[in-house]
């Protein structure tokens, strides 16, 4: 294969520099719908909460506050692995940048599995709108748009996480081919902003999600 | 004579169209997806313009009625207005405008063109399966718990063809930043493609919010999960907080192209440049980031605060200052100009016109008591037609026959288009006039069956809106024909400014010899014959 044209720009571009800035300014562009897309079903989420705030705390205690903070943990590291591997291929080191990419998209893995283990759970406790859905006490209506919030900002979140994770591995092969250097790096850290997108997003979500109601 | 090959003819195999990234076949793919959607969109105009032609509705049932003026909404809007001009003209002359060999992600532009076929044709196939019928609005709980109809097909198809928009708006604000030619500044900017990126800012902004919204519209069809039913505690206003969200904002998505467009006529055939380019360039900016806090003036009597009314009324006053100042600043332009009445000319002239009178009217609109007086009437449907049909839609034409000897390399027969440009005008008027005057006498909009006093108005209505049917078709015709018998354009047959006139026509594959080097402003007509740039 050839070596050389990996530091050649598209035609498009007159130098790695600007391909590079193009690159950027695209996944920032990217992310900025992305932070739309999510704020408007936070938004949606929002006022409700304001106003069944008691429903939807009695609802939040359901949530599975274990497996929710081991997730925020896994997804936290697998970011950090992946902030470690953009320096690290920058230095060259490639198969080391490989190893952490590939580490992270395991532990995205490790996430998903354990995200199944709490909708099965769930779905068992009749708590998942949509399948069979029930819930006592007075509070059954906030209970019930709460857990469909909850269903459908995780589900959209676990799709994010499905399609990081096929990004990363894909990354990680490029690197162990040594495709990037420090004059050659845009896919690599393109991918971990995306990457930490996802991250930052499950941070809100974990807030607003397993938090209300277990306070005081 | 035979040329250099030029992007046209470079390769002609049906492959190398479906394949190519060339952004400017790319916006050829463009025209040929949105001339279809119009024409459809077109006959389910004509059919209700038709229907009420009579005040008992004789000729299709309520229900069927429901669905064509549903599908006229959903295509015009969403599968020709939004993409018209950007993902057209804009898609061919961005580039060559700032002097660079292509957007800054040309794979991701053809992608944008197959993702909106791809929701084009999941939503020409909704409507095929029988259609849809809550109106292009989608308002809950009909849409979620009632409708009969197939929303979540046409909604899948509307969310897919979001896509596409977000990647276009994208692929324009990153080449508009990074791919400009030396020496062009963002003040040597032609104004059009301020525009664009104004309208690209609310693309990538605002359309995510309609896929979300849409997104919870299918899961409640489909799942039950209640976020907009309001008997499990959901409410259906939110529903209408979040489309509007979108759909105010859109409105500007389906103007600020057109204004940018007349912009460049008005300079280039005034021979002026455009009086207080700051203003104008920033207007659009201004239109832009306004344009997102009006959203509530659609809701004026859905039972929102009046305290939330009151300020949504408040900023759609303001919001109509940015584009008072581009009116003014258009006959500015014109004061003292060496104006020639060539076609895309006169279709800007219908445009001012047209649009200050839409503008206006929505002026009216955010008055609060006067909405209640008028709301869903058709005075609220002339309005948004004036500025979406007399704006939009004219300034496309417009900019179609500006650029049609960039993209083709011929001239089109001046005497048709103008003939055209006069006819759509007059059709126009006759078709929208009226319906102002219906509105205020009280016709509500969406009703097939009216009391037979309204006739007179819808008649003149329909006759008008027959011959802007002609009018529109006519395009057709002679654009067709001087495709193949047109006179060969030169390089810069309007004598202007823009880097776009200063490569051949058509364009070479990669639209310049050398990259251009820009020296001056845009609109600079005070050299004769000093090109704006020199080829470094």
């Amino acid at each position: 294969m050839h070596k050389m044209p990996d530091a050649q720009p598209a035609f498009q571009f007159v130098d790695m520099r600007q391909q590079h800035d193009v690159a950027r300014l695209g996944m920032w562009v990217f992310l900025a719908t992305e932070v739309l897309f999510f704020g408007g079903l936070i938004l949606s989420y929002s006022a409700y909460r304001t106003g069944y705030p008691t429903g939807f705390a009695e609802a939040a205690r359901h949530t599975k506050i274990v497996i929710g903070t081991a997730n925020t943990a896994i997804l936290l590291t697998s970011s950090f692995l992946v902030a470690w591997a953009v320096t690290v291929a920058r230095l060259r080191d490639s198969r080391f940048a490989a190893l952490l990419l590939w580490t992270a998209a395991l532990l995205g893995v490790v996430f998903l599995v354990l995200k199944g283990v709490e909708y099965s759970a769930e779905f068992n406790e009749h708590l998942l709108p949509g399948f069979g859905f029930a819930f006592s006490g007075p509070h059954i209506h906030a209970a019930h748009l709460f857990f469909s919030f909850y269903l459908v900002a995780t589900g959209l979140h676990a799709v994010h996480v499905a399609v990081g994770i096929v990004v990363l591995v894909v990354i990680g092969l490029r690197a162990h081919q040594r495709a990037y250097s420090d004059l050659y790096h845009s896919p690599i850290t393109v991918a971990g902003l995306y990457w930490h997108f996802v991250d930052l997003v499950w941070i809100f979500l974990f807030a607003l999600i397993y938090l209300p109601g277990r306070g005081g | 004579m035979k040329n250099a090959p030029n992007y046209l003819t470079e390769d002609n195999s049906l492959r190398s169209w479906l394949f190519t990234t060339d952004h400017k076949r790319v916006a050829i793919l463009y025209f040929v997806g949105i001339t279809l959607f119009f024409f459809v969109g077109g006959a389910a105009a004509t059919l209700i313009r038709l229907e009420l032609i009579e005040p008992q509705g004789h000729l299709v049932t309520s229900d069927t009625y429901n669905r064509l003026f549903t599908m006229h909404g959903i295509i015009m809007v969403w599968f020709f207005l939004i993409p018209s001009i950007p993902s057209t003209l804009g898609n061919f002359v961005v580039p060559l405008m700032i002097g660079a060999r292509d957007l800054a992600f040309p794979r991701l532009n053809l992608t944008s063109w197959y993702l909106f076929m791809v929701g084009g044709a999941t939503t020409l196939y909704a409507i095929f399966r029988g259609g849809i019928d809550t109106g292009w609005t989608f308002y809950t709980p009909f849409s979620t718990m009632y409708s009969n109809s197939h929303v979540v097909l046409a909604i899948t198809g509307v969310f897919i063809a979001g896509f596409s928009s977000i990647l276009t708006g994208l692929n324009f604000i990153v080449t508009i930043h990074r791919l400009r030619a030396p020496g062009l500044t963002w003040y040597r900017l032609p104004l059009f493609l301020w525009s664009l990126y104004a309208t690209s800012v609310i693309l990538v902004l605002a359309t995510p919010v309609l896929a979300m919204t849409l997104l919870l519209v299918g899961l409640d069809r489909v799942f039950g999960i209640g976020i907009f039913d309001p008997a499990r505690g959901g409410d259906p206003l939110l529903f209408q907080h979040l489309f509007w969200f979108y759909s105010h904002p859109a409105v500007y998505i389906m103007i600020l192209p057109g204004m940018g467009v007349v912009s460049e006529l008005v300079a280039c055939y005034s021979r002026k440049e455009v009086f207080g380019y700051k203003f104008v360039a920033w207007s659009a900016v201004a239109i832009a980031g306004i344009g997102f806090f009006v959203w509530g003036h659609h809701m004026f009597v859905s039972g929102q605060s009046p305290f939330a009314a009151l300020v949504f009324s408040f900023m759609s006053f303001v919001v109509a200052v940015p584009s008072a100042i581009k009116v003014f600043n258009w006959t500015a332009t014109m004061h003292k100009g060496r104006i020639r009445y060539d076609a895309p000319m006169l279709y800007a002239l219908a445009f001012i016109g047209l649009f200050t009178i839409g503008g206006l009217t929505g002026l009216f609109l955010a008055c609060l008591a006067y909405d209640v007086y008028v709301t869903d009437t058709y005075f609220v449907v002339a309005h948004f037609h004036y500025i979406m049909v007399g704006g939009m839609v004219t300034a496309y034409f417009g900019g179609l026959h500006y650029w049609w000897p960039k993209i083709t390399g011929r001239l089109y027969p001046e005497y048709w288009a103008r003939a055209a440009a006069i006819l759509i005008f007059f059709g126009f008027n006759m078709t929208f006039f009226p319906q102002f005057i219906l509105g205020v006498l009280g016709m509500p909009r969406r009703y097939h069956i009216y009391p037979p006093e309204f006739q007179i108005w819808h008649v003149m209505s329909s006759t008008g809106a027959s011959i802007l049917a002609v009018a529109y078709a006519l395009p057709l015709f002679y654009l067709g024909w001087s495709l193949f018998f047109g006179q060969r354009a030169s390089a810069n047959p309007w004598h202007t400014t823009g880097l776009e006139w200063q490569t051949p026509s058509p364009p070479p594959k990669h639209n310049f010899e050398t990259t251009p080097v820009v020296k001056r402003k845009p609109y600079d007509f005070t050299i004769k014959g000093k090109p704006r740039a020199q080829n470094a």
